[in-house]
């Protein structure tokens, strides 16, 4: 039997390495919050960074038991354009980004919309870690453990109609504090905000979750803090990060890297070692960590859970 | 100061050779860095962290070589030719390096892949074809080759600098996937160099006939 103990949010008592460099960078910049501490308001930025452990975490039958990537480069190798285009930006020019308080609206084609504060997510939702592969379009890969839970629980909840065919999602749009939504010197990088979307029967899996931790512990910003979207068997740039709003739609979103080259991504976007990106072959992969790639697998080794949802529809169409 | 009793410039040859042994160093920093940070195990995804940085250098430091004659007729400081052959010597060797790191790092001699690659990306096609174009300049590059050559023959055989110049900016242009500003500083950049010689060979052209002329005529 599976015991669900209801997770909680508590300060942590041991502190891993990670968090140990986190707060050492922390006490690090103490003479800043010590002068912090006679301006009202830094306190709580200050209180915000609290390290934040889950507990009780129920496990997955969905989780894969390959070696885990290094937390050093799931948290420093990171493609989120609204912090730069390098990959070691976001973890730079993330950590501004406020995370609380944090809404996410759901609403659309639904019965009863609603909007959600992060912490009510927290505490609403089983959380369970779900070790996944996790495949970029660019041709690495990772194994990440998240925590997080079915995308299936939330959506049930609004009630959605016979409408709703499709899920789009939206990423906060605040240029203040996410500087790759700033205009450049060639006009925007993307046309924010960042804007991703599944077939309903796509969102309903139970392999896709929303993800609001990894290594058991908070997600951190560069990772799309505070909740973001997990769909292993697609290429990375349809788990979209930060996410602000989830809407319930008839017709099919236009994701933005779509949008942004129709004849390079798509918006099935579902890992295939068949097709190749216009400019890159999709046989095979680097797990980061490893130097040698490895042979993709098709629908990112989750044919089993997801390769009957394509039934019937030609796999060129599901670039 | 002139040496008495030649034409050596004393003070120009001392400047001109303690440049040209700071620039030596400090075109070998980026690949020491680079080696360095690997050893060190501070790359999270060294592949690409190489590629990007033996790519972009090679590239710097080509347009450095194509900005030499520019910046002597400009400054009318004549010495700085000797800068160029050490520059375009390097640009080739980060080009190597770049190249390597693909065939061994990236690929590991996976054949049917780097033969896609090389037959079906437009991207990669331009980078080979710039590695190709500089091969034969790297190879004659010996005072030896060039006197064997005959200057004309040599410097006609350089001009294909210009052709791999272009090809490699438009490698960078082809691979990005949002971002153009980069790629378009250096085809600016590169825009700039070419366009210079365009017009100078169009003002030599021009010039050209009435300077011959009027002695000609005067003599006759
Ligand atoms: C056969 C020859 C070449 C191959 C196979 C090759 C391959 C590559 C690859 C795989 C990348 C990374 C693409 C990506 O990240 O998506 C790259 C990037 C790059 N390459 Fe090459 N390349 C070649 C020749 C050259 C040459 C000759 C130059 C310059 C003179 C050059 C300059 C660059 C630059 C500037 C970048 C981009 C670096 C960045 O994004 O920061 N490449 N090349």
């Amino acid at each position: 039997m599976l015991i669900r103990t209801k997770p909680d949010l508590t300060e942590n008592d041991v502190t891993p390495p990670a968090l140990y460099r986190q707060r050492r960078r922390f006490i690090q910049s103490g003479f800043a919050l010590a002068a912090g501490a006679l301006v009202p308001g830094l306190d709580a930025a200050a209180a915000t960074l609290e390290v934040k452990k889950f507990v009780g975490l129920g496990t997955s039958r969905y989780s894969t038991d390959e070696e885990m990537t290094d937390i050093e480069a799931i948290t420093n190798y990171n493609n989120f354009y609204e912090f730069g285009l390098d990959k070691d930006s976001p973890a730079k020019l993330a950590q501004e980004m406020k995370t609380r308080p944090w809404q996410i609206v759901v609403d659309g084609e639904c019965t009863k919309p609603m909007t959600l504060d992060i912490e009510d997510v927290l505490a609403d939702f089983a959380m369970e870690e779900r070790i996944y592969r996790l495949r970029c379009v660019e041709a690495w890969s990772m194994v990440v453990p998240w925590v997080g839970f079915p995308l299936s629980a939330l959506l049930k909840k609004v009630e959605p109609t016979m409408n709703a065919k499709y899920v789009e999602f939206h990423t906060l749009h605040d240029p203040d504090q996410m500087p790759g939504q700033r205009r450049g010197l060639f006009g925007y990088v993307l046309d924010w905000p960042y804007t991703e979307g599944l077939r309903i029967d796509e969102a309903m899996n139970p392999l896709t979750i929303l993800s609001t931790g990894l290594y058991g512990e908070v997600l951190p910003n560069q990772n799309g803090a505070p909740i973001r979207l997990v769909v292993p068997w697609k290429y990375g740039f349809k788990s979209i990060k930060s996410i602000v709003t989830i809407k319930l739609v008839e017709k099919q979103p236009v994701n933005t890297w779509q949008q942004q080259a129709p004849n390079e991504y798509g918006f099935y976007a579902n890992v295939n070692p068949q097709v190749d990106h216009p400019r890159w072959s999709q046989a095979r992969e680097r797990r980061i960590g490893e130097m040698l790639r490895r042979d993709t697998l098709p629908f990112n080794g989750y044919a089993e859970q997801v390769a009957s949802l394509y039934n019937g529809m030609d796999p060129k169409q599901l670039y | 100061m002139v040496l008495p009793g030649t034409n050596i410039d004393l003070f120009g040859e001392i400047r001109i050779r303690t440049i040209k042994s700071l620039l030596f160093v400090l075109l070998c920093l980026p690949a020491a860095w680079m080696l360095f940070e690997l050893l060190a195990g501070r790359l999270v995804e060294p592949v690409e962290e190489l590629t990007h940085g033996s790519g972009e250098w090679a590239l710097r430091i080509l347009l450095a070589t194509l900005a030499i004659t520019p910046l002597r007729k400009l400054t009318g400081w004549h010495k700085l030719i000797r800068l160029r052959r050490m520059l375009g010597l390097f640009a080739f060797a980060y080009m190597v390096m770049h190249f390597s790191v693909y065939l061994v790092l990236d690929q590991y001699f996976y054949w049917p892949e780097i033969v896609a690659d090389l037959t079906e990306r437009t991207y990669i096609i331009a980078g080979f074809t710039c590695l190709v174009l500089c091969l034969p300049l790297a190879a004659t590059s010996t005072d030896g080759m060039m006197r064997r050559l005959g200057g004309r023959n040599w410097k006609r055989l350089h001009r294909l600098v210009y052709p791999a110049a272009i090809a490699a900016v438009l490698h960078f242009i082809w691979l990005v996937k949002a971002d153009l500003v980069e790629p378009a500083i250096y085809g600016a950049i590169l825009v700039l160099l070419l366009g210079w010689r365009v017009r100078e060979s169009g003002q030599r052209r021009t010039h050209k006939p009435k300077t011959r002329s009027t002695p000609i005529m005067g003599q006759g």
